[in-house]
């Protein structure tokens, strides 16, 4: 990579690149009181707010704020730690919104703690979807608020998904009582560069912002294969092809290079007028920086494989491919790139690039010690991750691997963080992490689990017994079957 | 001569039930479709079943299945189903599900366009399923949420079809042979509400002044086909071949599949049913716990996806996941369906009557959603869904639960022919399991 060539940035860029060096990260999300110093930076190149390009890297920043929340131990459960572990009886304590300690039964419980009884039950981290699109195809799947697909040119690498964002998607509050604490927003797939994801703590919220997962970097949603040919194609545009989508990823690499290197020309020399800023090449050059993370919605092999060779032709890295229908074919080569596969288990053959999607999939890919994921891509999936994983078990133990549920559970936790770049902060239960819980009533590998209680950052934010934590959206007022339409309780 | 007679053999052997051998399936916990028995025994004859019950003994010479610690239930019925009817969905000539000729709604008969070699089955039959209604699809109802991954970027809604009829639905079983067909013709289907508004023009009462109207011209031919023969009947809006199909409908003797999801469109539909005398099923019906007093007062039966909870269109605000339990407490009969159009997830209608279960739904509600009373609602109870003597013997044997996705079939029985435990699917896998290997994985089996 040539970050090199970046010499002579802002401040602001500056540390952003020292930050990227360092932890990886760069343009995240942002946080209420973000520190970056972006007016001090315009000032001083004298360029007026919003036209440095990369400048301000959270510019729609985080507001959210955890709910109220209490010091608490759960106790009794059988708690699968997202880490490999297993542990009977069971002891995670969350004090202030972070998990302070997990054991065995003599784990000491701090004082001023509430303890509750989780005896007979299990106890999961809070579970990540690493791909949805709740919010951007909310319910009701209505023309006015699909807003996940800005199908009008093969590279909007420009859009942002958390611009399309609905937070009254009564599909939040579904997946929330599923135990999903966490999820990547993802753009559609019908572009050659869908735009950028946001990353969402599952939190009830007026405001995108408010449920805008602090710090949590950037992705770009790429996509491979059949979509963006045949959108493009059946246009008579390009992509109309397999090579021409590759060709278009290319050109657009190439265009941000040129770009991310006029900036520092500028940068270095504070001479003539600074060049456009463009906000397609900006994530591009974000992604080429390494400070958004790729998303690839790629089905096939050896489009994945193509998709690697051409990271490597420009200087990337991809941190997921999603779908992955035949991650399974290649997963060696996945764990020596270091790469998640996020897939499905039981979604196949409804076009060509899945027609070999296999329930074995991630339990293959797995074993082969690669990264594995089971994410959604759907409103109704979302609610039960746990029961596509448990599919996905079955299905591994079946072709005869032997794999344990403690480890399974990764899938949709800490692997799932990781493929969307939060695994430090959430998606196990270790020490420090953000105190996103789930309480099962049953092991959540079996279909009659539910979801007893959800914490996120330590609050308490989904109870199934107790409406008054069962959070409504605002869409969901006054309609048929609501409990004020049918007065009395639904 | 010789290799031509024995494959002509070949073919007849694999176009009738064999006659396998007489198995009995010992000490398992059986699921009869109504009931449980803790632990007895099933015996299979001559592709039935001969016997079951807590204290029936293998007969000698039998085949036997120690099923200590297993499961033994029926196989599985899927509903509303594209089994058979087509392999890639996105690839369109696969698909035989659905037409757009101007001239034909009602009379299109599917069975015609069924594969027995479809990849689709023996994936299903790995997920317990062994018989499925497949239904045909009307162009004009798709509606509500739209998969970003099918149809990424592609503008949706602009079928236009000028038929009120998505055609006949057929009975398959998934048994390994070439005949799968059991029953063509068992039902009509047609959409109502949302969906057929767009059909009948944009709004709901058009469509049912059409189909009211519908159903008089069909009467009105019937009674002068003479007549319409010579041309001395007035002009009727539809093809002969659409009136002949629907006289039993009209007549109430097919029934009528009427997919319908919102609250007051169901009333509307119970409404026309006993005013015209039709019979129908209810397909859908995300909102039918609203009226499930209604329903089940109607004696219309109902099949439903448990899963559907989301206000996904406007006609299904009132969706929840107790709907399968209440229609179930009212009264109603009701049959769980698999996901996705049950083909490639068909093997999911087990999850899915698990997670009714999860929701409230007696346990063996659920089983008897899966198995008895799909076969009740489309005339098929003499022929399948029990374990019980003289039922064609649709048997799976599963390493535990059938509904828990940790259990998995260890023997499959479809009309008393044991059935390989492979696929594609496994075959994939296999292919690419971990192994050391010189050549690539196409020199695999």
């Amino acid at each position: 990579m040539n970050r090199s060539k970046l010499r002579g940035a802002s401040l602001a860029a500056l540390s952003c690149m020292a930050l990227a060096l360092a932890l990886g990260a760069c343009a995240t999300t942002g946080t209420a009181n973000g520190s970056a110093p972006t007016e001090t930076a315009s000032r001083d190149n004298g360029l007026p707010p919003g036209l440095e390009s990369g400048a301000d890297p959270a510019p729609y920043p985080s507001t959210y704020q955890p709910l109220p929340r209490r010091d608490a131990a759960i106790v009794g459960a059988t708690v699968l730690t997202a880490t490999g572990q297993q542990i009977e009886g069971g002891v995670v304590v969350m004090t202030d919104g972070r998990v302070a300690a997990v054991g065995g039964p003599d784990t000491p419980i701090p004082g001023g703690h509430e303890v509750i009884d989780a005896r007979g039950r299990w106890v999961t981290p809070g579970i990540i979807d690493a791909h949805s699109h709740l919010g951007v195809y909310p319910s009701p799947g209505v023309q006015a608020l699909s807003d996940g697909n800005e199908a009008t040119n093969p590279n909007t690498a420009q859009v942002w998904a958390e611009h399309s964002l609905w937070p009254q998607d009564p599909g939040f509050n579904a997946a929330r009582a599923g135990g999903v604490t966490t999820l990547l927003i993802l753009p559609g797939s019908a572009n050659l560069f869908g735009g950028r994801s946001v990353t969402v703590r599952n939190v009830p919220s007026v405001t995108m912002q408010g449920m805008k997962f602090p710090d949590a970097p950037y992705g770009l949603k790429m996509a491979c294969g059949e979509n963006p040919s045949r959108v493009y194609g059946n246009r008579n545009q390009s992509p109309a092809t397999g090579m021409g989508n590759v060709a278009g990823y290319r050109r657009a690499f190439i265009e941000a290079r040129n770009y991310a290197r006029r900036w520092a020309e500028w940068r270095e020399n504070g001479e003539g007028n600074p060049p456009t800023r463009d906000l397609q090449l900006e994530t591009l050059a974000g992604v080429l920086a390494g400070d958004i993370l790729v998303q690839n919605h790629c089905y096939r092999a050896d489009e994945m494989a193509v998709m690697l060779d051409l990271a490597d032709e420009f200087g990337y890295r991809v941190t997921t491919f999603h779908h992955a229908s035949e991650a399974y074919k290649i997963a060696d080569l996945l764990r020596e790139e270091d790469i998640c596969a996020a897939t499905w288990t039981g979604w196949w053959g409804f076009k060509m690039e899945a027609l070999d999607g296999i329930e074995e999939n991630a339990a293959l890919v797995h074993a082969a010690g690669a990264c594995a994921v089971i994410h959604s891509d759907d409103d109704t999936l979302t609610q039960r991750l746990n029961q596509e994983a448990a599919a996905a078990l079955s299905a591994g133990r079946r072709a005869g691997l032997q794999i344990s549920e403690a480890e399974a559970i990764s899938w949709i936790t800490s692997n799932a963080a990781r493929a969307i770049g939060v695994g430090d902060q959430t998606g196990s239960l270790e020490p420090g992490k953000r105190a996103d819980v789930v309480i099962w009533s049953a092991n959540p590998f079996s279909i009659y689990a539910r979801a007893d209680q959800v914490f996120i950052d330590g609050a308490l934010t989904y109870d199934r017994n107790d409406p008054a934590y069962q959070p409504r959206s605002d869409f969901e007022l006054g309609q048929p079957g609501s409990p004020a339409s049918l007065g009395g309780a639904r | 001569m010789r290799r031509l007679i024995l494959s002509a053999v070949v073919a007849l052997s694999l176009a009738t039930p064999a006659l396998a051998q007489t198995v009995a399936i010992t000490n398992g916990r059986i699921l009869t479709g109504s009931g449980v028995i803790e632990r007895g025994t099933v015996v299979i004859d001559n592709g039935r079943i001969a016997a079951v019950g807590p204290n029936v003994t293998a007969p000698a010479g039998a085949e036997v299945i120690d099923a200590a610690g297993q499961v033994v239930a029926p196989g599985f019925v899927a509903v509303d189903s594209g089994l058979a009817g087509t392999e890639v969905s996105a690839v369109y000539d696969t698909n035989d599900l659905r037409q757009r000729s101007n001239t034909l709604s009602a009379a299109f008969d599917l069975s015609y366009g069924l594969d027995p070699w479809s990849f689709t089955l023996p994936v299903a039959r790995l997920g317990g399923i062994t018989r499925a209604i497949v239904v045909p699809n009307h162009p004009g109802s798709s509606g509500g949420h739209v998969h970003e991954h099918e149809t990424a970027g592609a503008g949706h809604g602009g079928y236009h079809d000028p038929g009120l009829f998505a055609g006949q639905a057929a009975v398959i079983h998934l048994a390994r042979g070439t005949d799968i067909l059991v029953q063509p013709r068992v039902a009509m289907v047609a959409p109502f509400g949302a969906a057929g508004a767009r059909v009948a023009g944009g709004a709901r009462g058009a469509e049912f002044t059409l189909f009211r109207e519908t159903l008089r011209e069909v009467r009105l031919y019937a009674r002068n086909r003479a007549a319409y023969d010579r041309g001395d009947l007035r002009d009727l809006s539809l093809s002969r071949a659409d009136l002949e199909a629907l006289i039993p409908v009209a007549e109430g003797r097919m029934p009528l599949i009427v997919t319908v999801h919102r609250a007051q469109d169901i009333r509307q539909v119970l409404r026309l049913a006993e005013e015209e005398g039709v019979k129908v099923i209810l397909d859908g019906a995300e909102e039918g716990w609203l009226v499930a007093g209604e329903i089940a007062a109607a004696g219309v039966p109902v099949l439903l996806n448990p899963l559907t909870n989301l206000p996904a269109s406007f006609e299904t605000r009132a969706a929840t996941m107790q709907n399968a339990a209440r229609l179930h407490a009212a009264g109603v009969l009701i049959a769980i369906k698999g996901n996705e159009g049950s083909v490639h997830r068909a093997r999911e209608a087990r999850y899915n009557a698990g997670n009714a279960v999860a929701n409230g739904l007696p346990y063996e509600a659920a089983i008897a959603a899966l198995t008895v009373n799909p076969a009740r609602i489309f005339g098929q109870q003499n022929r399948f869904g029990a374990i019980a003597p003289g039922q064609e013997a649709d048997v799976v044997v599963w390493s535990g639960d059938p509904l828990e996705p940790l259990s998995q079939p260890t023997a499959i029985f479809i009309r008393g022919q044991a059935q390989p435990l492979t696929a594609r699917n496994l075959e994939l896998r296999d292919r690419y399991r971990p192994a050391e290997r010189a050549y690539p994985p196409a020199y695999g089996r």
